[in-house]
């Protein structure tokens, strides 16, 4: 997993509550076997008119101006509903490294540092002020600074944002979870042996 | 120190908690599908890291495969290789799978609790977001990613922080016609779908006590959709009979010493939780969900919202939104709304006590000709048999309904099952997001009972009232 440490990019806005990974995305392209691929069909059905090609003009993600964006401004309960994995690799494959809402569903959540993408969640009043300025100004683009907590608007003000020691050293290292995890193996088995033992007593 | 029960689960299963670390927590067991394992058995291959307890892990097929004859090979080439796929790494791996033409084959939620692998006091998990659903044994259960589903694979541990704990007490008696479908579709309407984020919710109370385990499991199922990764109930006599005799139980010990041991993680009685919500079982009505998401539904008796009376503006756009996606206008009846399609079946509402009360309410009559199509999908091939067994198949196709083969079928609508744009349905799934069941379907959630009864109508229809022939 490549680490995440400082990223600067383009915001684009996506202004619903409640996206859930059906809408990420749909069914149809999770009956691939191979884990990357998927930059195409992300946010398909809202994406492209009903041919399934030609860019869908009201969907502001559309726009030019948001062409290569890289930071993703969302609403409520971002990512709700099921647990596929295929939603972050989509939106990591389309480009996108950190989302910025209000809250997020937790599997999706998760699923994110997995995948070394940075979800960050700011107070509503917050995130209306940044959807504010990312449409007002062209090429509206912020500084996410993780070993500072802090995002860094044009203007040089900064927000910072909580994360919990554990997630930050993990995507700031770029740690594979399970190496992590078999550190402890011995643990595990003496878990294990323990659980048996209070089994057979 | 009174505990809960998800407090028990977790310090029973805690390998240890590293400084600065999240916990690692023991899996008890591991259940995969076809969908979400690919990547994960993939993962493996690549760092040349093995399964470290096949013995814990179950595979079944269920999300992609055919409802239809299961003679004939499957007809889309990717679901057919996602299929195979699943049966190679099951047998590379070792790991016991439950294929299409296994007896023991269905969707995964139903399957674990029939054979008896889900049991009271364990860690489940599955790559699946209704992995809740098992949570109605008192384990604690739920949903992970595919990364995830790796680290199971080859740790038989997830990395977890303890969640905060909330307490849904429905109390009371359910009133005649009002299932678990309503209850939890209710709560979801009261807390919304983000209500429990960062939760795992114990269902507690008199008219959750009252429930069988059918019932319990479709109200755990939905958890996820209230926001909750997992929620559960605390194990009694109800879970314990349901659980005799299954096929699956561990060999090496009495079923009565299971039994003692089940009832030991049952909530502490006065033990604390962090928050708490109400509902009073008096108060539910036949739900239905009007727009496009869970938290979009009221009682059969209402209409849809009137935008100018919803205050919150995000609030009042998505609403806007959802009736304008779902075709209706504001202020309308609900049992004004006609339906095209019913679907019966679903993790949520595919067992055998859902296809009971459907043919209960469709027994003597038809379906409406206005509704095109009718499908009963069985959770699984023993609740399909244990359907034929009673009867219920006839009823059902003599109401003019489809009877298929097992699988996920219809609730997402990742094999041939899927609306068309516009097509309207009656379903007893469990999301009614934009395109769920087909790109610009639209669907209405309700229990099996108000699904029969929506089917006959045509138009939804308050429950209540149904002239039941026998």
């Amino acid at each position: 997993m490549n680490p995440f440490t400082i990223h600067k990019g383009l915001v684009a806005p996506l202004d619903a509550m409640h996206v859930d990974t059906d809408q990420i995305i749909p069914k149809q392209f999770l009956k691939r076997i191979e884990r990357t691929g998927y930059e195409d069909v992300l946010f398909f059905d809202w994406r492209y008119l009903d041919d399934g090609k030609t860019p869908n003009p009201e969907f502001e993600m559309n726009a030019p101006r948001y062409q290569g964006a890289s930071i993703l401004l969302a609403r409520d309960n971002f990512g709700c509903g099921s647990s596929r994995e295929h939603a972050p690799w989509a939106l990591f494959d389309y480009g996108i490294r950190s989302i910025i809402a209000p809250s997020f569903a937790d599997i999706f959540f998760n699923n994110c540092f997995n995948n070394g993408m940075l979800p960050i969640r700011l107070s509503a009043d917050l995130v209306e002020e940044l959807f504010q300025q990312t449409r007002a100004a062209e090429g509206y683009s912020l500084e996410i600074n993780l070993p500072g907590q802090k995002i860094i608007r044009p203007d040089g003000s900064a927000i910072s944002f909580e994360i919990t020691p554990f997630l930050k050293q993990r995507l700031l290292n770029g740690w594979d979870q399970i190496g992590l995890t078999l550190r402890y193996e011995d643990a595990i088995t003496a878990y294990e042996e323990k659980r048996a033992a209070a089994r057979n007593a | 120190m009174k505990k809960n029960i998800y407090q028990k689960i977790w310090e029973a299963h805690l390998v240890c908690e590293p400084e600065g670390e999240d916990a690692i927590l023991y899996i008890d067991r591991h259940y995969i599908h076809e969908v979400t394992s690919p990547q994960a058995f993939e993962g493996l291959r690549l760092s040349d890291r093995k399964v470290r307890r096949p013995d814990l892990t179950y595979a079944t097929m269920d999300h992609n495969i055919p409802t239809t004859d299961r003679s004939l090979p499957i007809a889309d080439i990717l679901s057919r290789a996602q299929v195979e796929t699943l049966k190679k790494n099951c047998a590379q791996f070792n790991i016991e799978c439950f294929d299409m033409f296994d007896p023991r084959n269905g969707i995964v939620h139903v399957v674990g609790p029939e054979l008896g692998l889900t049991q009271p006091g364990m860690t489940i998990v599955c790559g699946d977001s209704h992995t809740s659903t098992h949570g109605a044994f008192g384990a604690l259960a739920h949903g992970i990613g595919t990364s995830e589903v790796e680290h199971v694979l080859a740790t038989q541990t997830l990395r977890q922080k303890a969640s905060k704990t909330m307490e849904v007490r429905i109390n009371g008696t359910l009133p005649p016609g009002i299932t678990s479908k309503d209850i939890v579709l209710a709560i979801i309407g009261k807390i919304g779908t983000s209500g429990g984020t960062g939760y795992v919710i114990e269902y507690t109370g008199e008219a959750i006590r009252n429930l069988s385990m059918e019932a319990r499991m479709t109200i755990c199922n939905m958890s996820i959709e209230a926001g909750a990764r997992a929620g559960l109930i605390s194990p009694d006599d109800t879970t314990i009979a349901f659980l005799k005799g299954r096929a699956m139980l561990p060999k090496d010990r009495s079923f009565e010493a299971l039994a003692e041991e089940w009832k030991q993680w049952a909530s502490d009685p006065g033990c604390s939780y962090d928050t708490l919500v109400e509902l009073n079982a008096e108060d539910i009505e036949p739900q239905v969900s009007w727009g496009t998401s869970p938290e979009m539904v009221g009682g059969i008796s209402g209409t849809t919202p009137v935008l100018a009376d919803v205050a919150d503006v995000n609030k009042r756009h998505a609403y806007g939104k959802a009736l304008e996606y779902m075709g209706l206008e504001e202020g309308m009846p609900l049992q004004s709304i006609a339906i095209d399609t019913v679907f019966i079946g679903s993790c949520t509402n595919g067992r055998i006590e859902d296809l009971r009360e459907a043919a209960k309410v469709l027994r003597g009559y038809k379906k409406a000709d206005s509704v095109q199509r009718a499908l009963i999908v069985p959770g699984s091939q023993a609740v399909k048999r244990q359907a034929e067994e009673e009867g219920l198949d006839r009823v059902f196709r003599d109401a003019g309904f489809e009877w298929r083969e097992s699988g996920c079928s219809m609730c997402l609508a990742m094999n041939d099952d899927k609306l068309a744009p516009g097509e309207r349905c009656a379903s007893t799934s469990n999301r009614n997001f934009e395109g769920r069941q087909g790109k610009g379907g639209r669907t209405h959630l309700v229990s099996p009972a108000m699904a029969a009864a929506a089917a006959v109508k045509g138009v939804f229809t308050d429950i209540r009232n149904w002239k039941y022939q026998d």
